[in-house]
């Protein structure tokens, strides 16, 4: 079955319970989800079982298939190879809760071996249009501190990460009015001029032409110039939080009601992200329904803001060794790659493709989690990123013709 | 408790910052951008230079300057010494007047502005009467004579600028007396020029514009002689025995009149067009002394110099401002002529056969050639500076042996208590060595790249071609040629090894030489090597210019710096990054494409990396900007003009309209900039960003780059996007050294998450100090590094700071600068700061430049921020880019294409002027020239009537080299 074109044909691996298969399908021929689902019930020998399908993107981000959609975006995202991650699924909603806690642990576990008998198969997805639960969408943006903020001003996160959508918005110089004890004073500012149509900005609706940008990641831009807080905004483009001082001041988050109130304004301020189905942390459908799911919601994006500090960021560096072996005798030696992958990162498809230079490398990102990765058993599942280093492994393992059952 | 001496430790670190650091701008060296006045001080030998933006600088013996400032942003139009005193008036071009002081402080002198004055006219007045055409400075020293557009003279009483009115000379009173025959009468327009009787400082002869001279009695407050020119006026200059008056016109004539003749009327005396059967433009300016004759004229850029049969129409490269003639001895002879023009100035040594040139030891025009980089190395060690000094010696044989004539003031500046070189590369593939150990930066050696290849450049045209037997009789003088026959030449690189002497040199057109220093001259074949840096990279399609031609016959070399091996890159973009290890003989070399290292020794290339991402098209096209082709098509054109100028005129009317297409083109493409709405992209960077192949930077160093028991050489290079690359050296042992081969092995590869482009890389030793260079420890210089400790990479990204681990590459600490401030790191150097309180205690620190002009110092190795100073106006992105650290400190950056400013942050190294100008002993100077028997002691009281002391104290002739206007 390898030995197919692959420009022809999509090979997935297929894991279901620590059980590899792999198989090929034309890439325009599955017609939609259902076939395609009932195709792995096929192959898997498990007709009737209820399970989630979650796929790798090219990001290592796991992301589900549950439509016709996503499932096209799935098939389309492969090159050649393709991960499908198959779980059962669980009765409980409780396993996709909409805390956070949940969520990082167990939504992101899917890869994970669920242990069987955790809960008997539910089956009520058939019906009707499928709707996403909010974990599993990458999320791309947030409005954060709302508490703290003067009710004029929105606090944005963009989050870069994993997406080649571009950030798409262009700043310029403009001229803020500001009231002062001495009167209305007119001061230079920035000013957000243009969205680019399909860009980040653009598709999270929290931002608009002629926002005035207060801060980028906290510091005060007056006084800077135009350059300088492009500079600003560059330099902190992996996870960009801008203030802004919106200029349509309607769809503003009001703060000071209760905690239902704060769920439903929550939604009005989505009201102007029509359109964008990722920007799931301005509350989703799903929040709508539920005002306390929304204060979870918001009280995730500060955990959040907390986890996804700079420093995760920054230390991103790629870092390439050749420090095994003296180098003239390196090229015979090619199984000692020690390959050490600590957490996803745009450039991840370099990373894929260091792996099979010939070369011994050593790829590590410096962190702790990075040295402890090679120990990691599979079935260790604490993370993203473990999961990640964990697919990757399972890629080296399949560069080695192997197919492994645990 | 701890909280108390945390405290306390902080603030420790700051009593130590000051100890430290400080920062000044010390001295501008080379000569002033756009200069518009030039004055004189016989009395005190200073000169003074004032400028188009307001400034205005005093220059003495070498290490005596002075500068200030007006506050107001105008060009300074005239300067003009008070006779004997230290205060000086500038006119500007404002119309206001400044008296400008230099007063002793602590034994020092500084130049300060003493206060300002305006004239105001009567109410209702047009401005024009009022609007300062002429200043006289008279020799009491405590007059001014204001000629004004109006035709009036305005008379003030100086330093206070308080109005004489019932002495001014107004234009009514003068035209009552005049000759009815007289042509202009009913207009005499403008007062051109103003110049006081050498013998009786009560008379001056005041020039109208339209022709008409009158000579004014100051005390009787009348009219006594009339000279009725009729040409427009330009210059008038009063002989020395008060005999005669010389008087210049726009027409290309001067006349002699006679003086002190019975009444009106006066016939001329003698007239004469020198060059009269050519198109001429006006002589602006006429001395003449009792000796030589000088004249401006002015088709091209002259001055003629007539004395007895000897007759020299110097030809200048850029547009004359103003001369003066210096004169000493007993006979008071002049001795030299000082020629201001735009570019440079010029002195003259009248005393010596032939009249050469007398090399100027400050204010050299430091953009002869444009300055296209610099490079600065300290503590050169004294055999290789006598070395360079022996070499620029033979090249300046044709100048002058005389002494630097302009000799006031005191230099109280300790010598330099190291040498220093500052190299700057030019546009026409010249390296200029210059003394930048004090305060006059002065040129030692040219080296001169240009005859390794053969250019376009035609020997033929040359602009000194067949002047033999010519009239005019023109000798061009001067060093200022900005016109560069090949920019492909131009120096990008520079690296100089100051204890082994190898040089290496890199350029626009991808060529790498490296040159070793020869006292001898040698003829020799440069070897050529051509690289390929694109290793088999497809897609490529180079639209830059073509490789530079190298000559293949052996070339025969002056003694200096003579190349032996060239690199040729290909495609040939221009050099981006260049380092040279002379321990190792090792060059290793960058473009937009690539990276190589060559070995000198045994002339091969031992390694090649391509840089390039396939997707990057402009760096795949070639970096020719549209600006830049312009440039060069405007550069040719003029070059044309000139060329057709001399040989051929007719021509002019197709050049014209080339010279018309180009600067339609330029003016096209300034609106088209200008329509660019002012809004910025934001956006991560990607790989696909343009040039993230472009090679930044790179560094040999000796180190643990793959265990940490054994260190070895190794090669790191920086890139545009963010990527470091680490090469293993191995080198064979010395005996074998020329015949074992040199191999690079690739080690390590980094890529920055944040993709900024790596502007410097640093590896720290065991004690967190910065490697040392090669040789300095065999030579003793340095503490050889400590190869116990484990050893750090610090990478210095255009955005911040990264400490690495060795060998095993792992972040260990970083210092974010644009994610915090928006600033982003352009220039970085390591220098060692000395405190100024004990002697043996000294840290080093990497200095910064931002691309808003702000200097900052960081700590090593812990990069922690230590202070933080403006430097340069952020909208100034040429003096940025100019911009070049010492090892101690200091730096230089060009104010404009012509001069460097010197700044410190060191408080222990610290290059600036201290001198001292002292007001001159009135009768000491006057006595060694023509005795005066009715000359005043100075002890005239200032109570005293004015005219009383102007009548009684002569020494008019300090002024006239002074007193005259130019244009």
């Amino acid at each position: 079955m390898r030995d197919t074109p692959p420009d022809h044909c999509v090979v997935h691996l297929v894991q279901f319970e620590a059980e590899y298969r792999r198989f090929a399908v034309k890439k325009n021929g599955p017609g939609g989800f259902q076939e395609f689902y009932g195709l792995l019930q096929t192959i898997h020998q498990i007709p009737g079982v209820d399970v989630l399908l979650g796929y790798a993107d090219v990001h290592g981000d796991l992301l589900p298939i549950n439509n016709d959609d996503n499932f096209h975006k799935a098939v389309s995202s492969a090159n050649p190879l393709l991960r499908i991650i198959i779980t059962k699924k669980e009765d409980e909603p409780v396993v996709f809760g909409t805390n956070s806690l949940q969520r990082r642990k167990k939504g992101l576990g899917l890869t994970g071996l669920r242990t069987p008998g955790a809960g008997s198969t539910h089956s009520k997805n058939r019906t009707g249009l499928m709707i996403g639960m909010p974990q599993n969408f990458r999320q791309v943006s947030s409005i954060i501190d709302v508490d703290i903020l003067p009710e004029t001003h929105r606090r944005v996160r963009l989050h870069k990460h994993g997406t080649h959508k571009p950030l798409g918005f262009y700043i310029r110089d403009g001229v803020s009015v500001r009231v002062t004890p001495q009167g209305v004073e007119k001061v230079p500012g920035v000013f957000i001029s243009r969205l680019v149509r399909g860009g980040l900005a653009e598709s999270t609706g929290l931002l608009g032409v002629n926002d005035e940008i207060l801060e980028v990641n906290g510091i005060d831009v007056a006084g800077k110039s135009l350059d300088q807080v492009t500079d600003m905004m560059v330099a902190n483009s992996h996870n960009l939080i801008v203030t802004v001082k919106p200029a349509n001041q309607r769809n503003n988050v009001m703060h000071r009601g209760s905690k239902t109130s704060m769920g439903n304004s929550g939604s009005v301020g989505s009201a102007g992200s029509t359109g964008s189905i990722l920007s799931h942390d301005s509350p989703s459908p799903a929040s709508q329904s539920n005002p306390i799911t929304a204060s979870c919601a918001n009280s995730n994006f500060n955990s959040i803001a907390e986890g996804d500090s700079d420093d995760e960021d920054d230390d991103g560096d790629i870092i390439l060794e050749n420090d095994s072996l003296m180098p003239h005798d390196s090229h015979q030696v090619t199984d000692s790659n020690n390959v050490n992958l600590n957490r996803d990162s745009p450039t991840n498809g370099p990373h894929s493709s260091t792996v099979v230079r010939p070369l011994p490398q050593s790829v590590s990102l410096p962190s702790s989690v990075g040295a402890s990765l090679s120990d990691s058993s599979m079935t260790s599942n604490y993370n993203r990123n473990t999961a990640h280093t964990a697919s990757n492994r399972q890629e080296s393992m399949r560069e080695d013709g192997t197919i492994i059952t645990l | 408790m701890k909280r108390f001496r945390r405290h306390g430790h902080e603030s420790d670190r700051d009593r130590l910052k000051q100890e430290l650091f400080q920062f000044n701008k010390t001295v501008e060296h080379g000569f002033p951008h756009q200069p518009s006045a030039l004055g004189y001080s016989p009395s005190l030998q200073l000169l003074a230079i004032g400028t188009r933006s307001g400034a205005i600088k005093l220059y003495g013996v070498p290490g005596v300057e002075f500068m200030g400032l007006h506050d107001e942003n105008a060009a300074v139009t005239q300067v003009h010494f008070l006779p004997h005193q230290v205060e000086l008036v500038t006119l500007l071009d404002d119309n206001s007047l400044h008296m400008w002081t230099l007063r002793a402080h602590k034994g020092l002198s500084e130049l300060l502005e003493m206060g300002r004055f305006t004239l105001t006219g009567p109410p209702g007045a047009p401005p024009s009467v009022t609007r300062v055409t002429t200043v006289l400075a008279h020799s009491s020293g405590e007059l001014l004579l204001l000629g004004t557009e109006g035709g009036h003279v305005f008379i003030v009483e100086v330093p206070g600028f308080r109005e004489l009115e019932e002495r001014n000379i107004s234009l009514d009173q003068v035209a009552s007396s005049v000759p009815d025959d007289y042509i202009g009468r009913r207009n005499l327009e403008h007062v051109e020029a103003l110049q006081e009787s050498p013998v009786n400082p009560d008379q001056v002869v005041i020039g109208y514009g339209r022709g008409l001279m009158v000579i004014w009695d100051l005390r009787k407050r009348c009219a006594i002689q009339h000279i009725p020119a009729t040409q427009q006026l330009e210059s008038v200059w009063w002989t020395e025995e008060e005999s005669y008056i010389l008087s210049s016109h726009s027409d290309g004539s001067y006349c002699r009149w006679m003086v002190g003749g019975k009444d009106v009327n006066e016939e001329k005396e003698k007239s004469d067009i020198p060059y009269g059967h050519f198109p001429c433009k006006a002589i602006s300016k006429i001395v003449h002394l009792s000796t030589a004759d000088g004249a401006s004229y002015g088709d091209r850029h002259c001055i003629t110099v007539i004395h007895g049969k000897t007759h020299v129409a110097l030809d200048f490269t850029s547009r004359i401002i103003d001369f003066f003639v210096i004169r000493e001895g007993p006979q008071w002879d002049p001795s030299a002529l000082v020629v201001l023009v735009e570019e440079e100035l010029v002195v003259i040594d009248l005393q010596t056969e032939g009249w050469p040139v007398i090399q100027t030891p400050y204010l050299v025009p430091l953009h002869s050639s444009a300055i296209t980089c610099s490079h600065h190395i300290s503590v050169i060690p004294l055999k290789l500076w006598e070395r360079i000094t022996a070499a620029g010696d033979l090249q300046n044989a044709h100048y002058s042996k005389k002494p630097w004539p302009i000799t006031g003031g005191q230099n109280l500046a300790s010598d330099p208590p190291q040498r220093d070189l500052l190299l700057t590369g030019h546009e026409d593939g010249t390296v200029r060595f210059w003394d930048a150990s004090g305060v006059c930066l002065y040129p030692m050696y040219k080296l001169s790249t240009a005859g390794v290849f053969h250019t376009d450049a035609d020997p033929n045209d040359n602009m000194n071609q067949g002047t033999e037997g010519e009239w005019p009789p023109f000798r061009k003088v001067g060093c200022f040629d900005p016109y560069s026959d090949d920019p492909r030449l131009g120096i990008q690189k520079i690296h100089l090894c100051k204890y082994s002497g190898y040089l290496t040199v890199a350029g626009t057109a991808g060529q790498i030489l490296v040159l070793e220093l020869n006292d001898e001259a040698a003829e020799q074949t440069v070897e050529a090597k051509v690289v390929d840096l694109l290793q088999g990279q497809e897609g490529f399609r180079w639209k830059g210019h073509t490789r530079l031609d190298a000559r293949d016959e052996p070339v025969l070399f002056p003694p200096g710096f003579q190349p032996f091996a060239l690199v040729q890159c290909q495609p040939p973009a221009v050099v981006t990054a260049l380092t040279l290890h002379s321990e190792w003989k090792l060059v290793a070399f960058g473009t937009s494409h690539g990276f190589g290292v060559y070995d000198y020794q045994q002339k091969n290339s031992i390694l090649i990396k391509c840089t390039l991402n396939p997707s990057d098209q402009l760096a795949m096209e070639g970096p020719l900007s549209r600006v830049k082709s312009i440039k060069k098509s405007l550069r040719q054109s003029f070059r044309r003009i000139r060329r057709s100028r001399v040989s051929l005129r007719k021509h002019h009317a197709s050049n014209a309209a080339k010279l018309h297409d180009a600067n339609a083109r330029l003016e096209a493409e300034l609106a088209e900039m200008e329509l660019a709405p002012v809004q910025r992209k934001i956006e991560a960077r990607s790989s696909d960003d343009s040039f993230t192949g472009l090679v930044r930077m790179l560094y040999f160093a000796d180190t643990f780059l793959l265990d940490s028991s054994h260190n070895t050489p190794s090669l790191w290079a920086g890139t545009n996007g963010g990527c470091v690359f680490a090469y293993m050296l191995r080198l064979p042992p010395v005996e074998h050294r020329a015949d074992e081969p040199v191999t690079a092995h690739p080690a390590k590869e980094i890529q920055l998450m944040h993709r900024a482009p790596v502007v410097g890389i640093v590896v720290l030793d065991g004690c967190g100090a910065p490697l040392p260079e090669p040789l300095e420890v065999a030579h003793d210089l340095a503490r050889s590094p400590d190869m116990q400790g484990s050893h750090h990479l610090l990478v210095i990204s255009e955005e911040q700071f990264k400490v690495f681990t060795l060998p095993k590459v792992s972040t260990k600490m970083k210092l974010k600068l644009t994610a915090m401030d928006g600033s982003r790191v352009r220039r970085v150097g390591v220098a060692w700061f000395g405190s100024s309180r004990s002697e043996d205690y000294s840290e080093s620190g990497l200095v910064v430049l931002t691309n808003q002009g702000d200097v900052h110092v960081v700590s090593l190795p812990a990069v922690k921020m230590q202070v933080h100073y403006p430097c340069i106006r952020r909208e100034d992105v040429s003096g940025i880019a100019s911009c070049v650290f010492t090892k101690h400190g200091q730096g230089f950056y060009l104010i404009s294409p012509s001069e460097f400013e010197r700044f410190s942050l060191s408080t222990r190294y610290l290059v600036e002027p201290r001198c001292l100008v002292e007001a001159p002993p009135k009768s000491a100077t006057s006595s060694q020239h023509r005795p005066q028997p009715d000359r005043a002691s100075s002890a005239y009281s200032a109570a005293r009537p004015v005219m009383e002391h102007a009548l009684l104290n002569d020494e008019s002739e300090y002024l006239r080299e002074t007193e005259e206007r130019m244009y």
